[in-house]
């Protein structure tokens, strides 16, 4: 690609070092290791899988996990590990999307108030104050009832419109507190303009900020998703681990001791952002020169 | 005499090992006196202030031992201080505008601290002591943040001095202050001594100069030991360590230009104290170093009161 | 070279700017090429906000700041001409990134075709003409140098362009006396070069050391200038008077201000701005006291 030919030498030598003790630090693969699992199968599983849909019927209901049914069956005799495989692949892309969307607001808004200051501040402010204290489940409950969003990409857009906020104030109080130091001025003094500034003196400083920043947002989509889909306003085809968690809650798993209906969806959501915040600890660790000499 | 420091040793734990904070230092403080702490940063003087009387969680008493007038003060043991702070020993810290809290008026707060002491509030003598450092008396009626910078420092001296302990540490009490303010809290220092609301005072500074007109002794220490020390004046006049020849030929006074005579500093840097080395610690940087040097140099009295830890000298 | 005339900063502080605050009075002075200028003032004085005015990192309010004529605007072409210092050696660098990435940024903006090996060549050149030894300095973090390297290698850094005025802020207050004369020398050197300095601090030995002419400040407005021989040695406002006997000198005691017998502002029937007493020595209305 043609970015990294053009990247100046300095920073490809903190990208060659981070990269040495990136792949040095055990928090940092571990959490990769498992985010990067789960999303593989979520996108190569359903090409290998034999099953075209993943709410085919494939026979025997309420079978526990075996060889032929890996995550067993539902009430329904759908196969939880076709529809797990899916739902991986769906609630990956509502969190990519929602959280990406989010983020990509978060930081413009955060980075302008908090380098510019003054005015801008006060106007973007009072603009994510006002964002912050609407309802967001009611607006969207609104939005896809009256529209009949049905589709996982207009979902995650609607996610990343409202839940930017609270990032968008926390990376302004970062960039606010970083603004004064000497390094921006020196920077100003070297002839770099505005955006470059915030792209390579701020945003490095707070890269592992970023990330554990764009994670919550990631995590956040999801269980928005997923409570949209557990009240019957999710994708109308398709599966994923929200509405397989409405399903089971719907038709008693629990109560009938179902349990591999239930557990793989948790299970899952719970790694991905569990083992996302894992590596960004790992990420800190690495980008943090003085972290690492410890 | 009213301290008595000998061989001590307080070490810092870091993650890469103990830094020799201080590495046996001996000295003592009569009655009345003033000992001038000076050197360069990380030559432990901090330090020293600290361990006389409250050590932070990663300092460690390695050795050596402190005696105020004639008891021995349990250094290392945090809980047994208490009985000495405040009463015996007392400080004034470096950054004193945030060693009060905001939230109470000044005079509220004196008398929640005294009683937590168990000690009443002499209001008199509170009164008597805010005149003496030239703030008004209604400064009781404030809060911290009113105050500037000059006045909190000098508030702090003087809550810091209410029970009249033996021995007042003062750390860096004047670096950030402007020089005007500078002048008049070390003038109220020197009025706290000769009140006699304080016995001693040991006075942590880099500035030299300033030593130079508050303090009866200097001490300078030198990574972590003592290098040289001696009275005031001549140790300003007639150094013999050359680590203070030089410290003192550093610094520009008014009247020295450029021009005329141009000052030079002291190359290389002190040594780390994580591994410090054999020998004196001085020898890498140091103009005389010869063979000797390779042996640590003992502080010899060389003349009354002159102690000077150098084979040289 | 440097022309300050009339220059005034108003902070407006409060919500919406309800509030203003005066930082800088009506200050003018002037700094020749190859001359050391100290900007001398206490905590509150502006003379921080001078030196940043100067490099254009914060609007000036009214007046005018030229150097060679041309007004301050803040962009690569005026800072190839104009470049600062600043007191945190340890704020001034990035955390993040190696110490010498200072310098790759001025060749990315100035000299972007200046062929690599050619480059490193300069940048050891200017680093060994600030008395460090490049393979000391290069390849480091900030945090495994010390204070006095950082400060010469940002000197170091302004060196490697076309550099005709230098603002040295406070550079030394957090550097040891035993390095801190070092670096006041090097600004010194600067002179040889043709450089004009403007050397902000709050020290006054400091600033008698290295500068030609001298600037006192007092809340933001200068109460004193002139050659520093003259405001040292005979200092006529009442302010530097005090200033000068407040500082704790090495072998003679502190001694009070002396008075001032005669207001020579009053007498010559001036009134507002600053009065020339003697060519080249300007002195304030003292306002202290009803002369």
């Amino acid at each position: 690609m043609t970015t990294t030919t053009t990247l100046p030498t300095e920073e490809r030598v903190v990208r060659r070092e981070a990269l040495y003790f990136a792949v040095r630090n055990a928090k940092l693969l571990i959490g990769f290791a498992v985010v990067l699992s789960l999303l593989l199968l979520g996108v190569f599983g359903p090409v290998v899988l034999s099953a075209d849909t993943p709410n085919e019927y494939v026979g025997g209901t309420m079978l526990p996990p075996s060889g032929e049914h890996w995550f067993g069956t539902t009430t329904f005799g759908q196969d939880v590990f076709t529809q797990f495989v899916y739902g991986l692949r769906t609630t990956f892309l509502a969190g990519a999307l929602g959280g990406g969307i989010a983020a990509v607001i978060a930081m413009v808004i955060g980075f302008v108030a908090g380098y510019r200051g003054g005015l801008v501040d006060e106007i973007l402010n009072m603009f994510t104050n006002v964002v912050l204290v609407i309802p967001t489940l009611a607006v969207l409950l609104i939005i896809n009832a009256y529209l009949g969003i049905r589709s996982v990409g207009v979902q995650a857009l609607f996610i990343g419109l409202t839940s930017w906020p609270w990032a968008a104030r926390a990376i302004r109080a970062q960039t606010f507190s970083l603004r004064g130091r000497e390094f921006v001025d020196l920077a100003r003094l070297s002839g770099m303009n505005t955006r470059k500034i915030i792209m390579r003196e701020i945003a490095p400083n707070m890269s592992s900020y970023l990330f554990m920043t764009f994670i919550l947002l990631f995590g956040g989509s999801i269980l928005i998703a997923s409570s949209l889909d557990f009240i019957g306003l999710g994708p109308t085809e398709g599966i994923s681990l929200g509405l397989m968690l409405q399903n089971a809650t719907a038709w008693s798993a629990l109560q009938l001791g179902m349990w591999w209906w239930f557990i793989p969806p948790g299970a899952a959501i719970t790694a991905i952002v569990g083992a996302l915040y894992v590596a960004n600890v790992g990420l800190d660790e690495v980008f943090n020169p003085k972290l690492r000499e410890t | 005499m009213s301290l008595r420091v000998s061989e001590l040793r307080v070490h810092y734990r870091t993650l890469r090992g103990e830094v020799k904070a201080l590495d046996g230092v001996s000295f003592a403080m009569d009655d009345g006196e003033i000992l001038g702490l000076a050197g360069e940063s990380g030559c432990g003087k901090t330090t020293l202030g600290k361990s006389l009387i409250r050590m932070d969680g990663r300092m460690r008493h390695a050795g050596g031992t402190v005696e105020l007038d004639g008891r021995e003060l349990p250094i290392g043991d945090d809980r047994a201080m208490n009985e000495f702070r405040f009463h015996e020993i007392s400080l004034i810290p470096q950054y004193s505008m945030s060693a009060m809290n905001p939230t109470r008026r000044i005079g509220k707060m004196i008398g929640e601290l005294l009683r937590s002491r168990g000690v009443a509030v002499d209001t008199k003598e509170l009164h008597n002591r805010i005149d003496l450092v030239g703030l008004p008396r209604e400064v009781l009626n404030r809060y911290p943040i009113e105050l500037s910078g000059g006045m909190k420092q000098r508030m702090v001296m003087v809550i810091s001095t209410l029970l009249d302990p033996s021995l007042l540490i003062a750390d860096e009490v004047t670096s950030a202050l402007d020089v005007s303010t500078q002048k008049a809290v070390a003038k109220a220092l020197l009025g706290f001594r000769d009140n006699g609301f304080v016995k001693s005072m040991i006075f942590i500074t880099h500035d030299l100069a300033l030593t130079a007109r508050l303090a009866d002794t200097i001490m300078i220490m030198y990574a972590g030991k003592l290098a040289e020390k001696a009275p005031a004046d001549k140790l300003i006049k007639a150094p013999r360590h050359p680590y203070t020849r030089l410290l003192i030929n550093s610094l520009p006074e008014i009247g020295v230009r450029h021009e005329q005579r141009k000052l030079s500093g002291i190359p290389g840097s002190p040594p780390s104290l994580l591994d410090p080395p054999k020998g004196c610690r001085f020898r890498d940087r140091c103009p005389l170093a010869g063979d000797e040097c390779g042996e640590e140099p003992p502080a010899v009295e060389i003349e009354p009161n002159h102690y000077v830890a150098c084979w040289k000298a | 070279m440097l022309k300050v005339d009339n220059v005034t900063k108003v902070y407006k502080v409060g919500t919406f700017g309800s509030r203003t605050m005066t930082a800088v009075d009506t200050v003018s002075f002037d700094v020749r090429p190859g001359e050391v200028v100290s900007l001398i003032g206490e905590s509150g004085s502006g003379k921080s906000t001078i030196g940043k005015m100067i490099l254009g990192l914060t609007p000036i309010t009214s007046g005018s700041i030229t150097v060679d004529g041309v007004a301050v605007k803040a962009g690569k072409e005026y800072y190839r001409a104009v470049q600062g210092v600043f007191q945190d050696p340890f704020s001034c660098y990035n955390p993040i990134f190696k110490a010498d990435r200072v310098f790759q940024l001025i060749k990315e903006s100035y000299y972007p075709s200046v062929p690599d090996t050619e480059w490193a060549e300069r940048v050891r050149s200017a680093i060994r003409d600030v008395r460090l030894n490049p393979a000391e300095v290069l390849g480091k973090f900030p945090h495994q140098l010390s204070g006095g390297q950082l400060q010469r290698l940002l000197i170091a850094r302004a060196l490697l362009l076309d550099l005709k005025l230098l603002i040295a802020d406070e550079i030394t207050s957090m550097l040891d006396a035993s390095t801190r004369i070092d670096v006041l020398n090097l600004l010194a050197e600067l002179k040889a070069r043709g450089l004009g300095v403007l050397y902000v601090t709050h020290d006054l030995s400091l600033g008698h050391y290295l500068a030609e002419r001298t600037v006192v400040l007092r809340r933001g407005a200068v109460v004193e200038m002139g050659l520093t021989s003259k405001v040292f040695d005979d200092p006529l406002h009442p302010y530097t008077r005090q200033l000068l006997s407040a500082v704790p000198r090495l072998h003679a005691p502190w001694e009070d201000a002396a008075p001032v017998e005669t207001c020579l502002y009053h007498e010559r029937g001036a009134t507002g701005g600053l009065l020339e007493a003697e060519p080249g020595h300007h002195v304030a209305c003292a306002r202290l006291s009803d002369c």
